[in-house]
């Protein structure tokens, strides 16, 4: 699937997007095989609360099923308008 | 319903002049514009605006259909930039017509507010002593309670 970051969480990681491969059933379960790579994804991922995620470009939550899922992006809470 | 994700400046007057213009049946019209803020030090450069391609547009049209959904609305306008902006350039707009003025108001803060904390934007702030994410602010969030 393809992984996609957003503002700091893209600078703490280093890249916008990547391709993962994995069996992950669950967000969380994905963020735990990140975090298990490098200390960068660790750093990102060390406060989960402070981070939001969509899955196929909906907003969504941690233990939201990644059934099918194509696109898992994560970022911190949104600033717009 | 017109929904615009660009890079460019957009034409203020342009936009409200040409936004249900011809629509002899809506009696209001609610524009609100958002425009760059230097609060803090009185030393910001650019603020920065990065987005979520793809998804910005697709939950910028949800809000608008939500919106639609519960005010007498005859038509919806959302412009929203990104990139690279100085200090009082517009960063976006809404727009809502209604035959009502209050469906029209009501319908522009509930766009705004939905748009700050549920569309994928996020600003960063340059300024002399460095750069930095703006962070949420809780009474955003809160404010998604009253709808």
């Amino acid at each position: 699937m393809n992984v996609l970051y957003f503002a700091w969480v893209r600078e703490r990681i280093g890249v916008p997007r990547e391709q993962v491969d994995s069996q992950a059933k669950t967000v969380t379960d994905l963020v735990e095989e990140l975090k298990a790579r490098e200390p960068r994804y660790e750093a990102a991922f060390a406060d989960l609360s402070a981070l939001r995620v969509a899955v196929d470009q909906q907003l969504t939550d941690f233990d939201a099923p990644l059934d099918g899922a194509r696109e898992v992006a994560f970022f911190p809470p949104m600033t717009g308008g | 319903m017109r929904i615009v994700v660009q890079e460019q400046p957009f034409d203020l007057g342009a936009e409200a002049s040409a936004f249900a213009s011809g629509r002899s049946d809506m009696g209001a019209v609610v524009t609100f514009t958002g425009i760059v803020r230097d609060l803090a030090q009185g030393d910001l450069d650019v603020m920065e605006i990065e987005h979520y391609p793809g998804m910005t547009e697709a939950a910028l049209t949800d809000i608008a259909n939500q919106a639609q959904g519960r005010w007498d609305l005859g038509d919806v306008l959302i412009i929203h930039r990104y990139g690279r902006m100085a200090p009082g350039d517009l960063i976006m707009m809404v727009a809502t017509a209604s035959p009502h003025r209050k469906d029209a108001f009501e319908a522009a803060e509930f766009l705004m507010d939905y748009l700050k904390s549920r569309a994928p934007f996020w600003k960063k702030e340059h300024t002399r002593g460095g750069a930095s994410w703006v962070a949420a602010k809780d009474e955003d969030e809160e404010a998604l309670d009253r709808w």
